[in-house]
């Protein structure tokens, strides 16, 4: 295959070059410039966004010995990416950038672009397994990116490839390093890519401004404390709520109303939910006919909980947990899972959380 | 392999290479006192000469330099400070906003840093900068410190009128800075003809070493040093001389001059037939710069071997990349930020919209260049062009 292969500057999408070239592929590396005012030098662990990064990347290219380019995407990462960021959490949604990412640069903006210039796939360093159009966890369950990835359809995993997804992060880095690579130490990223400093409110702050408001408990429906903007806050959110309550219970985020600007709060038991609406759902393959069971991954770091699945009549879904959980945010991705322990849980699909509640206990 | 990105950098002269070579094995600094410093000042000197014969300038007039980069920084921040210490007036700056950036950043820098004021010179569609705009701008000149307009435009070729240029600004009493990095070797260059006061050059686009270069800098034009040190080069730029370097820009500088004439014939005749026939697969091409065949002070008014052309509805790096993939090694024509291409700040400065300049590439040729390299680019423009249309212009399909 005539592939690209998408080279942030780390180790992983540096090792998935590599193997894509020995497993004989003809490979082109790309670096996506993304950020619309690049940095000489990283700073911290934002691994990707700055010139010291593309050079990083050119560096390992220009060991395989394959052509190099970099790809300005800038605006439309800007479009799609960011501003969706910023509009998410004026909704009082959290929304989940790396996702948006795939959805909109790597598999749509980047894939089109390689397909119309001649290519037949992207190569990326995503730890998920790919074949035979099935896309499942990584064996590497710590460092699994499947969730991010739950948005592509099947005619976007037809043009991907994933080399790391039957690897531990741990192999990644011995393969880099047996092959020299300077990157073989280089650290994670784990932060949001765009924001710099890793202050996620502060940048929100910029963006939108402060839009103070009251912090009112559901349970008394009495105000206890202001904020300065409900993008400050994640339903399922612990801490930083600076409230003042009468007793000593902790208080979680219940849920986020923009335009009154109010955020509630609520003791542990009122945060558990059992029962999600969605929107409209997108799917890795043939579309699953409902109802059905699966597993449900609802935010990046989490685990999956078992569910039954229906319609909701509207386009949307309807996911009954069979376990209660705690901190389900409108505008995560629902991650819909066929859990197999052998071959690494399946993903189907995915829709955005629109609701969330506690369906009445059963006496 | 297609090279067709002379203008970028040509390949070094098998003259230069020997020359450059038996000097690398010599010992001496050509600083210092004994019978091998004495020997390697002589090489050095003799470098100079030639090339202050070649260039139409004085021995003493040449200094050696790192090579184009450091040349216009050294001029136009030097002749700034000097001309601004002698009289507090002067802060002005009189540039084409088509020049290189390594002009283009110096007068910024010196806007951020050091209270310049810059006044930016109307360019012509073809990227020249005509006596009239230069005198308009200049106005009774009291208050500018130094002008500078390019020779020869790096991506689109127009070449300038330097003597008549000079000729306006000596007129008000500022002095002429000229990047001919472009220029020399492809166009009649005579520094004391034209009369600048300040002339770039550097050794790597014509057949010599990298980081060679040179500025002329007239016996009365102030210049204050950027690098301090053993006082080499006038007092105006300090270090030890890079004697095997220099040996290897004298002798490529000469040899080019030399054969400036034939050569240019035969590259611009290779570079024309190149324009017909992408024209004739790609019938909607625009040609950027000026027409082929102008005349620009009784020589030519646009760089022999520079092609730089639009193909409207597909970006410029896409068809960079795919022309590489079939070994054709070209250029966008414009600056890039650690790769990423910028729509050519010079075609946007001739008036080009945006899109015409992002959709641009520049195929420069020059002393190696045969027929057959026009033959490939010919094989494969019409499948390519198609394909980075197919691409777009990276605008979002509905
Ligand atoms: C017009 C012009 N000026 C200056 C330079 C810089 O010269 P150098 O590469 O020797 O620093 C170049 C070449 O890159 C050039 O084309």
């Amino acid at each position: 295959m005539r592939v690209v292969a998408a080279m942030s500057g780390g180790v992983d999408s540096a090792v998935a070059a590599a193997l894509a070239v020995e497993a004989g592929h003809q490979v082109t590396g790309v670096h996506l410039a993304l950020s619309q005012h690049r940095q000489q030098l990283r700073s911290g662990s934002r691994g990707c966004c700055s010139v010291e990064d593309a050079d990083d990347a050119r560096r390992v290219a220009a060991e395989l010995g394959i052509p190099f380019y970099v790809w300005d995407m800038a605006d439309r990462f800007a479009e799609d990416v960011v501003d969706d960021f910023v509009a998410e959490y004026a909704a009082g949604r959290t929304p989940n950038p790396c996702l948006r990412c795939n959805e909109k640069i790597k598999f749509a903006a980047v894939l089109d672009r390689a397909q119309a210039l001649g290519f037949d796939a992207v190569v990326t360093g995503h730890h998920a397994r790919l074949a035979d159009g099935e896309l499942r966890r990584s064996v590497d369950v710590a460092k699994d990116q499947s969730y991010v990835l739950g948005v592509l359809t099947a005619r976007q995993l037809a043009g991907a490839v994933f080399p790391l997804g039957s690897m531990t992060k741990e192999r990644v880095r011995a393969i880099a390093a047996e092959r020299s690579y300077a990157v073989a130490t280089k650290p994670d990223s784990h932060d949001i890519c765009f924001i710099p400093d890793g202050d996620t409110r502060g940048f929100l702050d910029r963006r939108l401004g402060a839009a103070p408001g009251p912090v009112v408990d559901a349970a008394t429906g009495s105000v206890v404390g202001e904020h300065s903007g409900t993008h400050g806050f994640t339903v399922g959110q612990r801490k930083g709520l600076g409230i003042t309550t009468g007793d000593q219970r902790p208080r979680y985020v219940l849920g986020i109303e923009p335009v009154s600007r109010t955020v509630t709060v609520g003791t542990a038991d009122l945060a558990g939910v059992d029962e999600v609406g969605t929107g409209a759902p997108t799917w890795t393959g043939a579309v699953p006919a409902l109802p059905f069971d699966a597993a449900v991954q609802l935010r990046a770091h989490g685990a999956a909980v078992p569910c039954s699945v229906t319609g909701d009549g509207d386009g949307g879904l309807v996911l009954t947990l069979h376990e209660v959980q705690r901190g389900v945010a409108p505008g995560q991705s629902a991650v819909l899972y066929e859990p197999d322990a052998e071959r690494g849980d399946r993903v189907l699909g995915q829709a955005a959380v629109a609701r969330a509640a506690r369906r009445a206990p059963v006496a | 392999m297609t090279y067709l990105d002379h203008a970028a950098t040509t390949p070094m002269l098998p003259e230069a290479v020997a020359a450059m070579t038996e000097q690398l094995a010599r010992v001496g600094n050509a600083s210092s006192l004994h019978a091998s410093g004495r020997e390697a000042r002589r090489t050095a000197e003799q470098s100079r000469e030639r090339l202050a014969a070649a260039l139409g300038a004085r021995p003493s007039e040449v200094l050696f330099t790192g090579g184009g980069t450091e040349s216009d920084n050294l001029a136009v921040k030097g002749m700034f400070w000097a001309r601004r210490d002698a009289d507090p007036r002067r802060t002005r700056v009189v540039v084409s906003p088509a020049e290189h950036h390594a002009v283009l950043d110096s007068v910024e820098w010196l806007v951020e840093h050091d209270g310049a004021e810059v006044t930016w010179l109307d360019v012509d569609p073809t990227g020249a900068v005509t006596a009239d705009a230069l005198a308009e701008a200049l106005g009774d000149g009291s208050d500018v410190a130094v002008a500078s307009v390019m020779w020869a435009n790096n991506e689109i070729g127009a070449v300038s009128d330097l003597a008549a240029l000079a000729a306006v600004a000596h007129a008000v009493g500022v002095p002429l800075h000229t990047d001919a990095v472009q220029a020399v070797g492809q166009v009649p260059v005579d520094v004391a003809a034209s009369g600048v006061d300040a002339l770039t050059m550097t050794g790597h686009k014509l057949g010599g070493p990298m980081g060679a270069g040179v500025l002329v800098l007239r016996r009365d034009a102030e210049c204050t040093p950027l690098l301090h040190g053993g006082g080499q080069e006038r007092d105006v730029r300090s270090g030890t001389l890079d004697v095997a370097a220099i040996v290897g820009l004298a002798v490529a500088t000469t040899a080019s001059v030399a054969s400036r004439t034939e050569r240019a014939a035969r590259v611009a005749a290779l570079r024309d037939r190149l324009v017909a026939g992408v024209v004739e697969r790609v019938p909607d091409v625009q040609l950027n710069g000026p027409p082929l065949d102008a005349v620009v002070a009784g020589g030519p008014g646009r760089l022999p071997g520079n092609a730089h052309l639009s193909f409207p509805g597909a970006e410029g790096d896409a068809l960079l990349m795919l022309l590489d993939a079939n070994g054709i090694e070209c250029s966008t024509g414009s600056a890039c930020s650690a790769g990423v291409a910028r729509p050519s700040h010079v075609l946007l400065a001739a008036g080009a919209d945006p899109e015409r300049a992002r959709s641009s590439l520049r195929f420069s040729l020059g002393h190696t260049s045969t027929g057959a390299d026009v033959d490939a680019v010919l094989d494969v423009i019409g499948p390519v062009v198609e394909r980075a249309r197919r691409a777009g212009l990276g605008r979002r399909s509905a």
